[in-house]
């Protein structure tokens, strides 16, 4: 069987109801390809052939049965914070370095409703908490477009494994850019929902009130069908949306004509690299080629994003981190005089450096005193940022801007200095502290650098349909997310 | 502002994570520049704004008061650093 390694979700289903490739070959392919290029790239932190080929046997079986699940047989390789009964998941960190999950995330049950065969557990930054992959346990991802470049984070195996062909698609969690920023990275699409969209159960907790999950893959065309199966109303997420499910591919095929983006002013000032802003000029172009318009808009608190961010997220990090205790599950560190030297050792033992910083940026914010000072100004800060947004959508339908200020930069060049590497996501924030749906999608090369491009694409809540009919039209017209590497 | 040392060790000891001399002061440098980056935040006058902790305003929802999960000790204790009987094992805390 030769199978291109790139096809995309569309395109597999369709080879799968053709009969040209079964669900076990196409398991095969993948697991030999991600087990082959695991030294160089370092996607993976889990890999079981047994257990994925078990599952697309029965996929194919079904598949024998003229069953209809929508994604039937097509391979999916998961963001290593998803929890998979029987499965290792580790979030990257020495403290779960042996956690085998007694439960199935909603998500993925979602997407094993719909067929899907799981390939494996992908590497990413321990607890979701970094920009660059480089503070997983278990090594850094390398971007497959470059290996001595980093492929953003903190879902950065779930880039990385997508843009080598390591896996058609793949499910990534996103607290303040961590989808969005390595798909530009990586030159993938990719898709944070609307909060509340798709459950949480089962996803490990880094920021309960701006962590939501979504699907990376090469196309909008891809997101659209992977959200459909991954999204849905569940009654053990206590923040789910209770609300029909949708299609999200239902709008897929609309022309843009009468389509109003917003550019926000202060998504195009200083800090962007000049070959950034020159690509997203060029697709803009093309977006009013399709029949948009632009307008400018204005959202004067989106500068706060960041600060406000990083008092929220490490305070809700801090809560959610409290359960690794070395009691009921986790790192227990071997020696200790009492109770409290355990806890204390076993903490300092299984959290890494930046995990730690965070837990203790939280603590001091939520402490006795600060509480007004930090944590309530920063929720009110939310307020006014989803206000500038609600008043820039009276004047446009979806706001435009690059992902990131600049593009996949190389190992340890931020790794020293934290206010550095938080500042990469710096135009991703503001959709998670507000909660509304945001993507990017391939637009260009900064010829500066040589990196890639993302459009963000920020939409109302829920919104999405519009949003992935918005980027597949300019993926109809430009071929940016195509291009593969060599590999 | 700036964190001082016992400022980190009284945080950590919070936190409950041990650090030793050295990290205190890796940890005091690196935080000073992240809280300089948060309170710039403290320029934006806020009265009277509404906290927001959800985007739709959403309230949690209520659900009926019945059990629902089965009984899966077992099963969750085999992640247990140290685990007898059905019991989770702690070092000695009364003497």
């Amino acid at each position: 069987m030769s199978w291109n390694t790139f096809a995309t979700v569309a395109e597999t289903k369709k080879a799968l109801d053709a009969k040209q490739v079964s669900a076990t070959e196409l398991a095969t392919h993948y697991l030999d390809r991600a087990h082959a290029l695991q030294p160089a790239l370092n996607a993976y932190i889990t890999l079981d052939r047994e257990k994925t080929l078990a599952e697309a046997k029965i996929a194919d079986n079904k598949l024998a049965k003229g069953d209809a699940a929508p994604l039937l047989g097509v391979p999916i390789a998961h963001k290593d914070i998803y929890l998979i009964d029987g499965w290792k998941t580790t979030c990257g960190s020495k403290m779960l370095e042996n956690f085998i999950a007694p439960y199935t995330s909603t998500v993925v049950k979602n997407m094993a409703d719909a067929g899907m065969v799981t390939l494996g557990k992908l590497n990413m930054d321990e607890f979701a908490m970094g920009s660059s992959n480089e503070t997983s346990h278990f090594g850094s991802v390398k971007n497959p477009w470059d290996l001595t470049r980093v492929p953003g984070g903190s879902s950065g195996g779930s880039a990385a494994s997508v843009a080598a062909g390591l896996a058609p698609a793949s499910t990534g969690t996103d607290t303040g850019g961590s989808i969005r920023q390595p798909a530009m990275f990586c030159n993938l699409t990719g898709l944070k929902p609307t909060y509340g969209v798709c459950s949480r159960y089962g996803i490990i907790a880094f920021a309960s009130s701006l962590d939501q999950a979504g699907p990376f893959a090469r196309t909008a065309e891809d997101c659209a069908l992977l959200l459909t199966a991954m999204a849905g109303f569940d009654p053990n997420d206590s923040t789910s949306l209770d609300r029909p499910k949708e299609n999200y591919s239902r709008d897929l095929a609309k022309p843009l004509g009468g389509l109003r983006i917003g550019l926000p002013k202060e998504f195009f000032g200083e800090g962007v690299a000049p070959g950034i802003a020159k690509a997203v000029d060029e697709a803009l172009a093309v977006y009013r080629k399709l029949g948009a318009t632009t307008v400018e808009v204005s959202l004067p608190n989106v500068k706060y994003s960041v600060p406000a961010y990083y008092v929220v997220a490490p305070a809700e990090a801090s809560s959610n981190l409290s359960r690794f205790d070395g009691v009921r599950y986790g790192h227990r560190a071997a020696e200790y005089t009492d109770l409290m030297d355990m806890y204390k050792r076993s903490r300092a033992e299984g959290f890494g450096a930046e995990v730690k910083r965070r837990i203790l940026i939280g603590t001091y914010v939520l402490s006795h005193g600060y509480y007004d000072a930090y944590y309530l100004q920063a929720q009110k800060l939310r307020r006014l940022i989803a206000h500038d947004f609600k008043k820039a959508y009276e004047v446009c339908d979806v706001v435009m801007g690059p992902t990131a200020p600049e593009g996949a930069f190389q190992f340890g060049s931020k790794s020293d200095d934290p206010v550095k590497m938080y500042l990469n996501d710096i135009f991703t924030i503001c959709a998670n502290l507000t909660g509304q749906p945001a993507m990017s999608h391939p637009c260009g090369i900064d010829k500066d650098t040589g990196q890639f491009v993302g459009m963000h694409v920020i939409g109302n809540y829920l919104d999405e349909a519009r949003m992935l009919n918005v980027a597949h039209q300019y993926q109809l017209a430009t071929d940016w997310h195509t291009r593969h590497p060599v590999l | 502002m700036s964190l001082t040392a016992t400022d980190i060790e009284r945080i950590a000891h919070l936190a409950r994570i041990r650090v030793t001399p050295d990290e205190v002061v890796q940890v005091q440098a690196k935080l000073d520049g992240i809280f300089k980056l948060i309170d710039e935040m403290q320029a934006v006058n806020t009265q009277g704004v509404q906290p927001m902790s959800h985007g739709l305003d959403m309230v949690l929802r209520l659900r009926d008061d019945v059990a629902t999960a089965a009984n899966e000790r077992d099963k969750f204790q085999k992640n247990a650093p140290q685990s007898a009987e059905g019991y989770f094992l702690v070092p000695k805390v009364i003497e």
